[in-house]
């Protein structure tokens, strides 16, 4: 994973609350191989017209926000289905950060599983943001994980908070796996006496087939 | 006598492998759920030779892109390249890793949110994760039940674990009878109308009081499934003699010695008299009426008797502009009464609303009657199926001229091939109506099983209580 700890790049705002899984990364492209990225597909059906061509009202499409790798949204921003092709998407288009209000819960884990930076800030100031990345012919915003802080296009700095688990991790590129195989002498003994405790759950299993109910 | 605590708070305790100094928690997982979507972390696991700790807790599900017709032909009958793909992935890696696959030609096969409880897979006290955003459906029976994206899939297969912050604790207290004509889906749609779609994010939700109790597991399912359209991480209901009665005898329930073990467990998950939640929202259910949505998420919904609503009487100019967008995307002008929207199909089915209980439903209702437009039912498991024939449902579906389909997500999530083509409109049983999600530009109505099929018999969004038929 590609450690993060500070970024300074094009913003794109993105005004609508509730923005979905399916809005960010529509079903359809689920079973698509990761090897040729996922950059095309990325808000693909309010991005593109049925024709395949841009659809100019759409914020992404204005040349401005052509290379964001920020992005600023409102709240319950990844809300929906848990499809982890949602961050890939972003990811693939260039997306390191993204700030909002509130995040969907599954949709900030996977955030951070993917090293790009989930950050919340109140919802005025997610506003102000996105309104001065509007007015502004050069939205850049910076996003410094180590300071916790992010910069908008006036300069302004505001702090946000983040847990110390997923910023060790985002800072420091950590594959969870390998972390988490670190404790598995933890991990065998918590099992040893689980097993005893529940010895139910881990007896042997029905044989496939026609079992009816 | 510790401090009173939840039914979460217990469930949670007992699972913590390690806490580290930051607060971060270790948390056993009994059960994992996959489904087709998982493949990326079983590539992972190839790319990263790693070991797969316990198959035995592993189960997966073909159900988001097998076909629900032309079943006899196997997979040899899916003809599009991609979707035959997905489905001869989960084949061969649930193969090549043993794990247990509910698969195409399996006749427990279905969806795995439907399966996992009908096959006893899902018991109370567990901690399950699932590599999909309705497994909160398994908290019904008493279960912490989570979704989770690909990485923590794999995380899971490596560990048997996944690192958790303890969510907050919400609870929602329903009182009273539901009135006639409405139901479970009723109950959850009224909730989220009253927290929103983001009301309950960073929250485990326990339903409790006598409407909940009162309900059947089916329908505490349907409540708990659509947990995360409020944003929770997950929702439960204490489990009681309904849950026991519901998973004694299941393939995989304890049996024996086991299951007084098992009940004698069970029965100390309750919520302790006096335990705190941080937050605490109450509904009275003879307030709840059938309810209809009308715009592009679950949030948007209304009691069918009312209208769709004015953008400029909300409260502020963002959710005017939402609001706006919705209607823009629905086709629909502020002001119509509800009740006067045609429908152009019908879909009956999904995780939410295709179990027996709801195919009953809607047999109550359509007995003797015609459908006006193109509806079809899709039964949430091959057990869901063989049941509603045994019962002779299918025959009462097949009178009113609705299509009686196999198992699996089907035009929920819309990746198997049934979908709406663009500007359809659809009642629909199932849990999302966001943009796109049945179909580019399909047009989602959420709602009951049995508002779906009075929709299918009148071609109109309907009241079911104006047709003499409760739930």
């Amino acid at each position: 994973m590609e450690p993060f700890t500070r970024l300074t790049a094009v913003a794109l705002p993105i005004d609508q609350a509730n923005i979905n899984t399916d809005q960010i990364f529509p079903a359809r492209f689920l079973k698509k191989p990761r090897a040729q990225g996922y950059a095309a597909y990325l808000f693909h059906d309010i991005r593109f017209n049925r024709d395949g061509t841009e659809d100019p009202a759409f914020v992404l499409n204005e040349p401005r926000y052509r290379k964001a790798r920020i992005l600023v949204a409102n709240s319950n921003f990844g809300c929906g289905s848990s499809r982890e092709g949602a961050v890939y998407t972003l990811q693939d288009f260039g997306f390191r950060a993204l700030i909002a209000p509130s995040f969907g819960d599954i949709f900030a884990a996977n955030c951070v599983k993917n090293g790009v930076v989930p950050v919340v800030l109140p919802q005025t100031v997610a506003a102000e943001l996105r309104h001065q990345l509007r007015m502004s012919d050069d939205p850049m915003v910076t996003v410094d994980l180590v300071q916790q802080e992010v910069a908008g296009p006036d300069g302004r700095r505001y702090e946000f908070a983040i847990e110390p688990f997923p910023k060790h991790c985002l800072l420091n590129g950590i594959d969870e796996i390998e972390f988490t195989l670190q404790h598995e002498a933890n991990i065998a003994a918590f099992e040893q006496g689980y097993r005893a405790d529940f010895e139910w759950l881990f007896r042997s299993r029905p044989e496939g087939g026609s079992t009816d109910s | 006598m510790g401090k009173p605590r939840t039914i979460f708070d217990k469930i949670w305790t007992r699972h913590v492998i390690t806490e580290r100094d930051d607060g971060d928690t270790l948390l056993y997982i009994d059960r994992l759920l996959t489904q087709e979507n998982s493949y990326h972390a079983f590539d992972k696991l190839r790319r990263e030779a790693r070991t797969l700790r316990n198959p035995d807790q592993v189960f997966s599900f073909a159900d988001h892109y097998v076909p629900t017709v032309a079943r006899d032909q196997g997979i040899e009958g899916i003809q599009n390249p991609e979707i035959r793909h997905m489905v001869e992935t989960i084949e061969a890696d649930t193969k090549q890793f043993g794990i247990t696959l509910f698969g195409l030609g399996d006749v427990r096969q279905g969806i795995l949110h439907i399966v996992g409880p009908e096959q006893g897979i899902t018991q109370p006290g567990l901690v399950i994760a699932g590599a999909d955003s309705h497994t909160s459906t398994h908290g019904a029976l008493g279960a912490f039940a989570f979704g989770v994206g690909v990485s923590d899939v794999t995380h899971v297969l490596a560990t048997q674990s996944l690192w958790r912050r303890r969510p907050r604790t919400m609870r929602v207290a329903i009182e009273g009878k539901l009135p006639f004509g409405v139901t479970a889906k009723d109950a959850i749609l009224a909730v989220i109308r009253k927290i929103g779609a983001d009301g309950a994010v960073g929250h485990v939700i326990e339903y409790a009081g006598s409407t909940i109790r009162a309900m059947s597991i089916e329908g505490r399912m349907t409540v708990c499934n659509m947990s995360i359209e409020a944003g929770a991480r997950a929702g439960l209901v204490a489990a009681d003699e309904a849950t026991f009665a519901y998973i004694k005898g299941r393939p995989y329930a304890p049996t024996g010695a086991d299951w007084e073990r098992a009940i004698a467990y069970w029965r100390t998950l309750t919520t302790d008299e006096g335990a705190a939640f941080d937050r605490d929202v109450h509904l009275d259910a003879c307030e709840i009426a059938p309810m209809v949505t009308w715009g592009t998420s679950p949030e948007d919904v209304v009691p069918v008797t009312g209208v769709v609503p004015t953008p400029n009487q909300a409260p502020d100019p963002e959710r005017r502009a939402r609001m706006d967008r919705a209607l823009a995307y629905m086709g629909l002008a502020p002001g119509t009464p509800l009740t006067q929207i045609p429908v152009d199909r019908v879909f009956i089915g999904s995780c939410t609303n295709g179990r027996i209980e709801d195919l009953r439903m809607v047999a109550r209702l359509v007995k003797g009657r015609k459908t006006a437009v193109p509806a079809m039912i899709v039964p949430g498991s091959g057990l869901v199926k063989q049941q509603a024939e045994a019962e002779g449902l299918d025959r009462i579906f097949a009178d009113a001229g609705f299509e009686w389909r196999d198992a699996g997500c089907s035009m929920c999530v819309a990746i198997n091939g049934d979908m709406l083509q663009p500007g359809e409109r659809c009642a629909s049983t199932s849990n999302r109506n966001f943009e796109g999600r049945q179909g580019r530009g399909g047009r989602t109505h959420l709602m009951s099983p049995s508002m779906a099929a009075a929709a299918a018999v009148t071609g109109h969004l309907t009241d079911v209580r104006q047709l003499g038929e409760g739930g």
